[in-house]
């Protein structure tokens, strides 16, 4: 050390500085001694600006007039407030004090050296005092805000805790699934209201083990090995769908999912099965199945079910499969007479009869279209079993159906396929089976045929010719034949009925009953019958011409209820009249009685329009459906066409004598209505004689002429009038 | 990291040497309880300069802020805090910018409780509970969006926490996480203890110190020093690059009497281009 003291340098203004000069050098002196041992993160110099004013406070002590140590304690907490907190600090701390305070701030005041040194040491004494207790009280201070902290931080991991416990709480108390929790041995420990209330009782779901809640009563799964895998910890998770039953008895549906709860070293420890109720969701899906599958009108299996199942017992080719393709007789007539509403109930009592009809399992019967049924048989034993289901079918349907009081007879006929699965396919199957089922219609119906390749291979299918008419009618595959129409007064030839053939390239020449049906439910009927009426419109007018005298034959031609509805009908009927300039009189078109049943006055304007251009109506087929004698009065028609079924009883001799009354009341009735009466299905001169002797005015049938070329009339003209 | 839930409390088991509390020990602080002084004194037999290198890292911290401070820098990210003792980054930043946000991170709750209690009612400090292995817990953290302005440039401080990440921890990651969240002009500041293969005994004593930090939550990484300069991979490291802590822009020459450990203990600071 080099400095010298201060107390050498004289003279008023200089003393203060030559003073802090010498401050400032006890302070380097002490920062030198003092910053190794201390923690604090000030540089040297900042640490010596700090240690300044406590040097400051020792020197004042130092010099006081009235010497009092206590204020250098003061000097011991500053230096604790910069992290001297280290008690290796202490001996250079007072070291320094004790070797320069006094010769670096030596005192001013005339003070003995003696005085110097013990005040120096009393000082020393206070700065420890003060650094002790600066460093107990920081100690003190540091450990409760450490434990407070850590108390802190304690109370909030705890409130954290706390609120996620609740949180889960919550959950498993408000959750809509049913939890459970059971220890490794399956015994619950505990469940939440959800699944409380899905199996309706607390204890009830108590008593149970986990294990009993997986178990399945079929193999799949085996949820035992599961649950066994589960609890060893080789599996973490498991899924079953399964049944239960509730305290109540009823049954609940169950989605469960079972998992592991394993302890933080990852032991395995608890079972969680989660219950989700899904015998809502399970029972909508059959019925959403059941709808699918079945036909909403009558409750039977419907044609996707059908095609499933026939498609299952054509699976394999080394079994037999049976069909019974059933179709109602007359149906339509039934649906056009009585309205679909009775129709349709109709329906349901026969569906109601073949249900009946099913005797096993390996038996379905479906509805696949409006009247068609369907009864499959998987394998049947013998082609005798197939009939037999056919018979019992027949059988169910020869009783008539009661509805509203009204007997409605119900007959089908059936088109029976078997035989070995081959090579058949489900299409192959029912167009065989649809064939079939034409040859039982063809046959007079109410029977049941069993299908032959080689007839099958000859069959007009429906299908086939509903596609072929376009073409046919482009192509002039069509013919019109001639009915003659005699009078009955004097057996002369009046007119012809036109009627309708199609000269098919395969089937050979086709009724209207074979394509009529087909034409009018896809439309083409519109085409066809306008064709139908040019032809004969125009064939009357050739007759006409050629007659020269005398009223031109009369000309009927069938108008079906399609065309009668068609907004073009009456401009259509003026056309054709005017191109072949015929006599309106000349012309007469037939409506079917039930065409116009419950038809309203707008539906009958176009008739009407027709009937006042001079053209003739005729009623066909009166009698056939559930006539309402008081329409009469004001359909617009002038001729009514009895059904040959009033005239079957004329045949022989004697008539029937209820027949004759019925038909002599009917002529009655239409002669006061100024209608005039025609006679189908004439077959005998006997029966010719009896209509003529009851007023009937017209008649038509084999006994005059079968429907022929129109020619052939031409000649039965010439016949008649020579 | 745990598969906790981020919303489930951490447990607080104050039977385990805390970090953060050792480190107050070192620095004469009494925030500390048995256990940690127990740890820090095995420690502190391995490599009795251990206080020492603490004083170095918090002086190299410091000269560090006034650096940022000095390139205009107003936001501080202080990841690893710790236990607030003295000499903190907020004390030295609002000295010279009291306006200057600074936002502390620590994962040790007790840490984060006793800085909420010493940075009660200070409007331009805070300290948020995060983990730097999960970069995104801190950027994504409430009081970090609530502080600091990530578009502005902010003062990132990795003092001293890099060595408690594993390798499986992917610190460079981390880091690299971090920077991209930073704008242009930020400023990376880290400190990390290195190997010292020249001086095989020292570097065994360092060893055997960092063996004690085994039984604490966070075991200590001892990295070579270009591993260390890689963190600054997208930084432009300022000069005098990565060195001994008292080495770094010393206020007055260092001396040579600096004890080998703490020169073991490397620093640099990095600036986004």
């Amino acid at each position: 050390m080099t400095e010298r003291p201060a107390g050498s340098v004289r003279g008023q203004g200089g003393i203060a500085v030559v003073e802090a000069d010498c401050l400032s050098r006890f302070a380097a002196i002490w920062s030198r001694a003092i910053y190794p041992v201390t923690a604090t993160s000030m540089t040297r110099a900042e640490f010596e600006q700090h240690l300044l004013p406590l040097a400051r406070t020792l020197r004042d002590a130092l010099h006081a007039e009235r010497f009092d140590p206590r204020g250098a304690a003061r000097v011991g907490e500053g230096l604790v407030a910069a992290h001297c907190t280290d008690p290796e600090a202490l001996p250079s701390i007072l070291g320094v004090i004790d070797a320069y305070l006094v010769l670096y701030c030596g005192p001013v005041l005339d003070l003995p050296a003696d005085e110097c040194r013990v005040r120096c040491s009393r000082l020393q004494h206070a700065v420890a005092v003060g650094f002790s207790q600066a460093l107990r009280e920081r100690t003190l201070h540091e450990q409760e805000s450490i434990s407070r902290a850590a108390l802190n931080a304690k109370s909030e991991a705890e409130t954290a805790l706390a609120a996620s416990e609740a949180r889960f709480r919550a959950v498993f108390e408000t959750a809509a699934v049913g939890i459970g929790i059971a220890d490794l041995d399956g015994n619950v420990l505990e469940t939440n209201d959800a699944l409380t209330r899905m199996f309706g009782s607390e204890a009830y779901v108590r008593h149970r083990r986990v294990g009993e809640w997986t178990q399945l009563e079929s193999a799949a799964g085996d949820p035992a090995s599961l649950n066994r895998g589960l609890v060893r910890g080789d599996r973490d998770h498991y899924e079953v769908e399964k049944a239960f039953l509730r305290a109540d008895g009823s049954v609940l549906w169950a989605d469960v999912q079972v998992s592991l709860l394993r302890d933080a070293d990852g032991s395995p420890r608890y079972q969680l099965a989660l219950f989700e109720d899904i015998t809502e969701r399970r029972r909508l899906l059959e019925r959403l199945r059941h709808q699918a599958t079945h036909d909403a009108l009558t409750g039977l299996p419907n044609r996707a079910l059908f095609f499933e199942r026939l498609d299952q017992a054509l699976a394999d080719p080394a079994r037999d499969i049976g069909v019974c393709y059933l179709d109602l007789d007359g149906f339509k007539a039934v649906n056009d007479s009585l309205g679909h509403a009775v129709g349709d109930r109709l329906l349901v009592a026969v569906a109601d009869r073949l249900r009946g009809c099913v005797a096993s399992p390996d038996q379905l019967v479906a509805r696949i279209g409006g009247d068609e049924f369907v009864a499959v048989y998987a394998d049947p034993p013998s082609q005798a079993a197939v009939t037999e289901l056919a018979a019992r079918i027949l059988r169910a349907l020869s009783a008539p159906v009661l509805l509203d009081d009204r007997q409605l007879p119900v007959h089908g006929s059936i088109g029976i396929v078997h035989g070995q699965v081959g090579t058949r396919g489900p299409a192959d199957v029912l167009r065989s089976a649809d064939i079939t089922m034409y040859r039982a219609k063809e046959r007079g119906g109410n029977r049941y045929e069993v299908a032959d390749p080689d007839a099958d291979a000859r069959a007009i299918t429906r299908h086939g010719l509903t596609n072929q008419l376009p073409s046919a009618l482009r192509h002039g595959e069509f013919f019109v034949e001639y009915q003659p129409l005699i009078g009955l007064e004097d057996g002369a030839v009046l007119g012809a009925e036109a009627l309708v053939r199609w000269l098919h390239p395969v089937h050979g020449v086709l009724g209207p009953d074979q394509f009529i049906p087909l034409a009018e439910s896809t439309g083409q009927i519109v085409p066809l019958g306008r064709w139908v009426l040019q032809q004969a419109a125009q064939q009357a007018r050739d007759w006409h011409d050629l007659q020269f005298t005398g009223p031109a034959p009369r000309i009927n031609v069938n108008l079906s209820p399609v065309q009668l509805s068609h907004p073009d009908l009456v401009a259509e009927v003026v056309a054709v009249l005017e191109e072949t300039r015929l006599q309106p009189s000349a012309l007469c078109l037939e409506v079917t009685e039930s065409a116009l049943i419950g038809a309203d006055e707008d539906a009958l304007k176009p008739l009407r329009r027709i009937a006042d251009l001079g053209v003739a109506i005729a009623l066909d087929d009166f009698g056939t459906g559930y006539s309402n004698l008081s329409s009469l009065r004001w359909l617009p028609v002038s001729v009514l066409k009895l059904d040959r079924s009033f005239t079957r009883g004329m045949r022989q001799h004697p008539a029937d004598p209820v027949e004759m009354k019925i038909v002599e009341g009917i002529v009655s009735l239409a002669h006061t209505l100024n209608l005039t009466v025609t006679v189908e299905g004439v077959e005998t001169r006997t029966q010719a004689e009896h209509l003529r002797a009851l007023g009937c005015d017209t008649a038509q049938g084999w006994y005059y002429g079968k429907a022929g070329p129109a020619d052939q009339l031409h000649t039965l003209t010439l016949a008649d009038a020579s | 990291m745990t598969d906790r839930p981020s919303w489930a409390p951490p447990g607080i088991d104050i039977t385990v040497p805390s970090v953060s509390r050792v480190y107050d020990y070192y620095l004469g602080g009494s925030h500390n309880f048995e256990v940690d002084r127990e740890a820090a004194r095995h420690v502190l037999k391995s490599v009795p300069a251990m206080p020492k290198v603490g004083q170095a890292n918090r002086a190299m911290m410091r000269r560090a802020v006034r650096y940022a401070l000095g390139r205009g820098v107003d936001q501080f990210l202080d990841i690893g805090s710790g236990i607030p003792t003295f000499g903190n980054v907020h004390e030295v930043v609002h000295a010279l910018n009291p306006e200057a946000n600074v936002v502390y991170v620590d994962n040790d709750p007790v840490a984060v409780a006793h800085s909420k209690a010493v940075l009660d009612g200070n409007e331009h400090a805070t300290i948020a509970t995060a983990d730097l292995r999960d970069p995104h817990s801190v950027l994504d953290h409430p009081e970090t969006r609530r502080m600091l302005d990530l578009d502005r440039p902010v003062a990132l401080l990795l003092v001293a926490v890099l060595h408690f990440l594993s390798d499986a921890d992917d610190p460079h990651g981390v880091v690299a996480t971090l920077r991209d969240a930073l704008a242009p002009g930020s400023v990376l500041v880290i400190t990390h203890a290195t190997h010292t293969p020249h001086d095989r005994s020292l570097d065994d004593d360092m060893r055997a110190g960092a063996a004690v930090y085994q039984r604490t939550s966070t075991p200590l990484v001892m990295r070579q020093v270009p591993e260390v300069r890689r963190f600054f991979t997208g930084f432009e490291l300022v000069e005098p690059g990565v060195v001994p802590m008292p080495h770094w822009r010393p206020d007055t020459p260092p001396g040579d009497d600096i004890d080998p450990a703490v020169l073991t203990g490397f620093a640099g600071v990095g600036l986004k281009a």
